[in-house]
């Protein structure tokens, strides 16, 4: 981590998909993803309501397990891993639920430390030290005595978010960070996601279909149709925006061209 | 360095050059101090720096500040850092404190691009200060004031609720409450026909039971014959409602608080209050009402398989032909004893009611918040049926039905 310089890591694939295809039973969400997110990249995952965003992500996190096809992270297939090896990737990751999904019961301070407290061998001290960190970096230094409940839903999301970097992720999953979240606050935590990719030289996928999202953070990205049930798109939204295709052009530029 | 420092401090200082090192395997850090001019400390970082090597506390730092001529400036060298990740950032940012609370120049200038960032990111929002929280517990005696106290209020939020239910009751008899049968058919099912398996199970045993004990005390006297009256009398007024409305207490009372205790936590009660839908009409009504219908059918049913129970056990066990025990059972009971205990019934069911569907509204918006509704609920529950089958047992009693 944060050892290789950036320019080296945007080469490296970190995350590949091949011939993936998803779905609930017989019903098929989307088939034949073929995609790669390079070490350092902000990929973004997008296309319409209801395409499969989220449920590529969850194939991604290890929630699902495809109907077809592989992930690979680095050069190891995770489906095929053992579940020991599963287990040791996932602990690799960071994970932003949509809604934050903090343990209710638990304090701020106790929902960053539990990771912390089961996979690292750490003293106390050591823990609230790190938990105070991660708190502080998202803004919430001071807030750890506090309960999910007694804060707004964007302190709910930057508190998700401290304690998905817990364990130094390699890589960040985000799933709809701005959704709920005003204007500026979703802003700001774009400028976070920049700041800690940066920083801290992670890797970080998200599933959005904010535009200003998109151009603001995203370096490369796939776009999944809902029409023909797979990626018609991928590379940097910068780019897609002159695309060929006529539902991405739609979609990026929100039909105003 | 400065031209004006005397010989003996300049020696002092090129001397001055601790080292923490760790060098068991897998674990290597170093940590070391130069003072590069008399009031200035350089922490050099080497090594990995990484959670998993046991760091050195700040504690380390703060014991070269104290020692020597006072430090005013802070810098840091890491270009021999080898990895890194949070625990060098915990250090820092305990360096940064300290620094801080002591006046002292924290030079970032010697860190790591990212490790830079992290600590401005970190230190950009100053932490909230008077949260109101870590306070020590308050001594005993205001405890035992605040716990009843809450106690207290508990009565007030209770009977307002049966007050609101009532309320919605009575909009039902107008016909002008907001509730969709659909629901309250399936509340119906769920309350009754779900429960006649348990119901079954527990009775018959419960029957069983009765039979067999009172059988062995009547045959010494050769009077076999009253267990149908033992158990008729019984299980009829006083078994049937109680095992009932205990089982409907740990079953539906707690599935009526988590329903409504859930619902809570999503806001869909506020929804519905949102939309100028009563709650009260909508959700605990058709519960109440469920209730209400079902519990007698469910007493009713306990009381004739408690009664079979004691039927089998007076024909297998004491030779009583089936003929002769209901014929027994027949000449013990009349209406008046299944509508003592239908009655019973039904008012448990109506307390069970209350109690699963006011911890329900009651319920805080945490996961632990619906457990503790749920918990709360048949405990509640139990506690009223008992106090009032006591009480309605020595009212029958006393007006001799």
């Amino acid at each position: 981590m944060a050892a290789v310089p950036a320019q080296q890591m945007q080469t490296e694939a970190h995350i590949t998909v091949q011939d993936l295809t998803m779905a609930y039973g017989d019903f098929v969400i989307q088939r034949d993803l073929n995609f790669v997110v390079r070490r350092g990249d902000i990929f973004i995952i997008m296309g319409g309501s209801g395409c499969g965003k989220s449920t590529l992500l969850r194939h991604l996190i290890g929630l699902k397990a495809p109907a077809k096809g592989e992930v690979f992270y680095d050069d190891v297939n995770f489906w095929r891993a053992e579940p020991d090896e599963q287990e040791r990737m996932k602990r690799k990751f960071g994970v932003l639920f949509q809604s934050g999904a903090l343990w209710s019961s638990l304090t701020l301070a106790e929902n960053v430390a539990l990771p912390l407290g089961e996979y690292m061998d750490l003293s106390p001290t050591r823990i609230r030290e790190v938990v105070s960190l991660k708190l502080a970096l998202v803004g919430l230094a001071g807030f750890e005595e506090f309960y999910p409940s007694e804060i707004s839903g964007g302190m709910q999301k930057r508190a998700g978010l401290a304690r998905a970097m817990a364990l130094d992720p390699d890589i960040l999953f985000f799933d709809e960070p701005s959704a709920g979240l005003d204007p500026i606050s979703s802003r700001r935590l774009d400028d976070l996601i920049l700041e800690l990719r940066d920083s801290l030289g992670a890797t970080v996928v998200v599933v959005t279909h904010e535009l200003a999202s998109i151009f603001a953070i995203g370096n490369n990205s796939v776009f999944l149709d809902p029409e023909s049930k797979t990626m018609i798109a991928t590379g940097d939204p910068k780019d897609l925006v002159e695309s060929e295709n006529p539902t991405v052009r739609t979609f990026l530029t929100r039909g105003e061209s | 360095m400065k031209e004006a420092l005397n010989p003996a401090e300049v020696a002092e200082a090129a001397v001055e050059s601790v080292t923490t090192e760790n060098n068991t395997p897998g674990q290597r850090y170093q940590l070391s101090f130069e003072r590069p001019t008399d009031n200035a400390l350089l922490v050099r970082l080497a090594g990995r720096w990484r959670l998993e090597e046991k760091l050195p506390p700040v504690t380390e730092v703060q014991a070269q500040l104290e020692s020597g001529a006072a430090v005013t400036r802070v810098q840091l060298d890491t270009t021999r850092l080898a990895a890194w990740d949070t625990g060098l950032l915990t250090f820092l940012a305990g360096l940064y404190t300290l620094c801080q609370k002591r006046g002292i120049a924290f030079d970032n200038a010697g860190l790591p691009d990212g490790v830079r960032k992290l600590i401005d990111l970190a230190f950009a929002v100053p932490p909230q200060k008077d949260t109101g929280r870590r306070g020590e517990l308050p001594p005993v005696l205001a405890r035992i004031g605040d716990a009843t106290l809450k106690l207290l209020r508990g009565a007030p939020e209770m009977i307002g609720f049966i007050g609101k239910v009532t309320l919605s009751l009575g909009r039902l008899v107008r016909g002008r409450a907001q509730y969709r049968r659909s629901d309250l058919m399936l509340i119906i099912q769920d309350v009754g026909p779900q429960a006649l398996p348990i119901v079954s199970l527990i009775s018959f045993l419960v029957g069983l039971i009765v039979a067999y004990m009172g059988a062995v005390q009547l045959a010494q006297f050769g009077a076999q014959i009253y267990i149908a009256d033992l158990v008729g009398i019984g299980v009829v007024r006083e078994m049937g409602a109680l095992m009932t409305g205990i089982i409907i207490a740990g079953r539906t009372g707690a599935a009526f608080a988590a329903q409504l205790g859930t619902m809570q936590v999503n806001e869909e009660i506020d929804a519905f209050k949102a939309l100028g839908i009563s709650p009260m009409d909508f959700l605990v009504l058709p519960r109440m009402l469920a209730l209400i219908i079902m519990m007698p059918l469910l007493v009713l049913y306990a009381d004739i398989v408690g009664v079979l129970a004691g039927m089998f056990v007076a024909n297998t066990t004491f030779d009583i032909s089936v003929f002769e025990y209901y014929q027994q059972t027949a000449r013990a009971l009349d209406l008046r004893h299944f509508a003592v205990g239908i009655s019973k019934g039904t008012v448990y069911g109506i307390l069970i009611a209350i109690a699963g569907c006011l911890r329900g509204m009651q319920c805080g918006r945490s996961a632990q918040a619906v457990g503790q509704a749920t918990t709360s609920a048949v405990v509640t529950s139990i506690v009223f049926i008992v106090i009032a089958a006591s009480l309605m047992t020595i009212m029958f009693q006393k007006l001799g039905i």
